[in-house]
């Protein structure tokens, strides 16, 4: 298992693997957004919490059909398949891949980028926190939908469209976490049920992302 | 998947199916340690279904198939290796995946070793052949299913992967091929798998080529 997230990450980082494509994109949405909006800063600080959250989740949405479908077409997947490592193990170690290459740039990248929309001083802590906690079940679902739709050819739009669904809790909870956290407000309801989400989809996820990866193998 | 010791791979009255159309039914046959069998049959007679079958890809429609567990290991038409990663990391990791550290054996006995940094983008068809056939060796799993080993081969090749199998063989290990190529298998079996062709009513003669 240690091997193939090695392995994942190693894909990731050399050419064409696609690291740093989705914090490519979370800039320039990031970057965009305040030239668009114009030069309000009571405007921007207001929305920055969603902008913010929905850039990041737009961002790791780019990449999930990569998740399977390269393993799929060049036929390591049925391979891994019939490895000894459990499909429940190879599905979970393909979610925490896609984090760490997706994921976990864009909860650092985030800070940053809060300056650019005049983010609440107080915000920048609650906006890493939440993207922290947030962004594994982005991946976790992302992993989920990419099984569902490996081996379609250009897959991409459905799996988009039906993942972004299951999405929008994250998304809601997420950016309620920065937005209560930017008027210093209690965040703790919003938290707790953000890491609520993520925990319940990596403790279940997997197991339904195996068994379509046994239909769709067949 | 319960016999634990002695090698054995049965296969009972099975039944398989491709895109929901069965295509072979009533195989049967054993294959025990030091025997190899190669299927043969016209392309869409359900060689690739029946080794997907065997392998756990796909549930059989009817019949059983008793192997040890851990005992299997699968070549598909494609060899799954990434083009961005060299040969030798290609190599090791499938090693890892199955819990061994030691690919140089392997390298070797496809001729490899003078491959073994370049990244497997560059190699040729056959080359890249000869890197799937390789990473078999280092899953050590005692029975191999193997699907159009030889495709892209040349003679040479060939004579590699036919010493590899043989190898294996005398190690007590044991091989299902589905090839039309003569490897020079002194002790293998044929079964020909136009005599399992399922029929059903009003099917006969048009069923879909299952290709892959």
């Amino acid at each position: 298992m240690i091997a193939l997230l090695i392995r994942d990450l190693r894909l990731a980082m050399r050419a064409g693997g696609g690291f740093g494509l989705a914090l490519a994109f979370f800039l320039i949405v990031i970057v965009l957004v305040p030239i668009g909006v114009g030069p309000d800063t009571q405007l921007l600080g207001r929305i920055a919490p969603g902008v913010l959250w929905v850039g990041a989740l737009l961002a790791s949405l780019l990449s999930l059909d990569r998740i399977f479908a390269l393993d799929w077409e060049d036929g390591s997947l049925d391979l891994l398949a019939t490895s000894p490592l459990p499909l429940e193990g190879i599905a979970a170690v393909k979610a925490l891949a896609h984090w760490l290459t997706t994921g976990l740039p864009l909860v650092l990248a985030a800070p940053v980028l809060g300056v650019l929309l005049n983010l609440a001083p107080q915000g920048y802590l609650w906006l890493a926190l939440s993207l922290l906690i947030g962004t594994p079940a982005l991946s976790q679902l992302g992993t989920f939908g990419a099984a569902l739709t490996v081996g379609l050819k250009r897959g991409g739009l459905l799996l988009s469209l039906l993942v972004l669904p299951l999405f929008v809790p994250t998304l809601i909870f997420g950016t309620e976490v920065v937005r209560r956290g930017a008027e210093g407000l209690s965040v703790s309801t919003p938290i707790a049920l953000l890491a609520g989400i993520t925990l319940g989809a990596i403790a279940l996820l997997p197991f339904a992302t195996a068994a379509v990866l046994r239909v769709n193998l067949r | 998947m319960e016999t634990p010791e002695p090698l054995k791979l049965t296969v009972d009255n099975l039944a398989c199916a491709r895109g929901g159309l069965l295509v072979l039914s009533g195989v049967s046959f054993t294959l025990e340690a030091g025997e190899a069998l190669v299927l043969r049959g016209a392309n869409g007679s359900g060689k690739t279904t029946l080794l997907r079958t065997v392998a756990g890809l796909q549930p059989a429609e009817a019949g059983q198939i008793a192997a040890p567990e851990d005992a299997i290991a699968y070549a598909a038409h494609l060899d799954g290796i990434k083009p961005t990663l060299s040969v030798a990391e290609n190599l090791a990791f499938w090693a890892s995946v199955y819990g061994r550290s030691d690919h140089r054996a392997a390298l070797d006995a496809f001729a490899l070793g003078a491959l073994a940094r370049r990244p497997a983008r560059n190699l040729s068809a056959g080359q890249k052949r000869r890197l799937g056939l390789a990473r078999l060796l280092v899953t050590g799993r005692p029975i191999w299913l193997l699907d159009e080993p030889t495709v892209s081969l040349d003679a040479d090749a060939v004579g590699m992967f036919a010493r590899a199998v043989r190898a294996h063989l005398n190690e007590g290990g044991a091989a299902l091929i589905a090839t039309h190529v003569d490897l020079g298998l002194e002790s293998a079996g044929t079964l020909d798998l136009g005599t399992f062709r399922a029929t059903r009513p009003g099917q006969q003669g048009a069923f879909d080529e299952a290709v892959e």
